[in-house]
């Protein structure tokens, strides 16, 4: 079974809401996608793997490094800013050069989307972790928000690996699975995802055939 | 907003929207669908408040029905309204009419608007 999974990289705008066929409003994610550019097909043959490299966004081009700069030259693109790979199967029929625009999705089929969710800093662990805390009354003093216990005394003597503290929150790349695409426009090359996107307005996002529910549009 | 994002909004805004204001007395048309055929049912009553922006705006109309208090919000652009009426200009000083939740009888009454101001 050949996955074919498709990708591009865009820019969140922002929320709005419009109304579907049925008259009800859809809260939805406006991405501004691409224009991408297949800088790169790796293949199983010379690279392992089998995927193809997304070029996005403008950069200078003395801000290229030489590698990276000689490699674009030599192929004839210009510099992007970012560069994402696709793992997908079908990688060889990708040609470089080639654009990848919002018409890479459909109205209806289900997306995965990458992005760097908003940091909120040191945060305790009823906002991090979803902790219920202590109680408001009943003689709770100065420890509302506290996680409480975090582990036994002498036995095991110490605090387990991994237990969940404050701490820093979000700033971190997110992934949320399998949401609806809602429209597809393709002439100002937008995507509108139906719910939210992790990242703020203006920050990059990757767009991708959904892993769960990709075949079963 | 974005300017792509306003742009889009603009699809789906609509142009019969009349010029109305919190207080203002108004009859929404809403189209009801039952089962596969729809109707037209009016909703009578004054504007509690309008809220938001762009295709996201909407409003709340409060009415009186056999003695209890029924509120109702719109979208103002949704496709659902067949028609606004306004039947009368309210004189209020607040953009929101919450203290109209509380009055009832003869309080409950918004004198109406006589010059445009």
């Amino acid at each position: 079974m050949a996955k074919q999974i498709k990708g591009v990289l865009g820019k969140k705008l922002g929320m709005t809401q419009v109304f579907d066929a049925d008259n009800r409003m859809v809260p939805v994610t406006v991405v501004e996608a691409g224009p991408c550019v297949v800088t790169r097909v790796r293949t199983p043959e010379k690279d392992g793997y089998s995927a193809v490299q997304l070029g996005f966004g403008q950069i200078d081009p003395r801000k290229v490094n030489k590698p990276l700069g000689d490699y674009l030259r030599k192929h004839d693109i210009t510099p992007r800013r970012y560069f994402t790979e696709i793992r997908t199967e079908d990688a060889s029929e990708y040609t470089l050069g080639q654009e990848i625009l919002a018409d890479a999705f459909e109205a209806g089929q289900f997306v995965d989307v990458t992005g760097k969710s908003k940091g909120k800093g040191f945060a305790g662990v009823m906002k991090r972790h979803g902790f219920g805390g202590l109680g408001a009354s009943h003689g709770t003093q100065r420890k509302h928000r506290s996680p409480g216990s975090i582990g036994g005394c002498a036995t095991p003597g110490r605090v387990f690996k991994g237990l969940r503290m404050a701490g820093r929150m979000g700033n971190a790349r997110t992934t949320i699975q399998s949401l609806k695409v809602h429209a597809v426009d393709v002439e100002k090359n937008l995507i509108l995802i139906k719910g939210a996107v992790p990242g703020a307005n203006g920050s990059l996002v990757l767009i991708r055939t959904a892993a769960k529910k990709g075949a079963a549009k | 907003m974005h300017t792509l994002i306003t742009e889009l909004e603009k699809a789906s805004l609509r142009s019969d929207v009349p010029d109305f204001r919190p207080g203002d007395t108004l009859e929404v048309h809403v189209r009801v669908i039952e089962g596969n055929r729809s109707r037209v049912q009016v909703f009578k009553g004054f504007v509690l408040r309008r809220q938001g922006g762009g295709a996201r705006e909407t409003f709340t109309v409060r009415k009186i029905s056999y003695g209890v208090g029924v509120e109702r919000t719109f979208p103002v652009h949704s496709p659902v309204i067949e028609k606004i009426a306004v039947v009368t200009r309210g004189d209020v000083r607040r953009a929101k009419l919450y203290y109209m939740r509380d009055l009832r009888g003869k309080a409950a009454r918004i004198r109406e608007r006589r010059d445009a101001r």
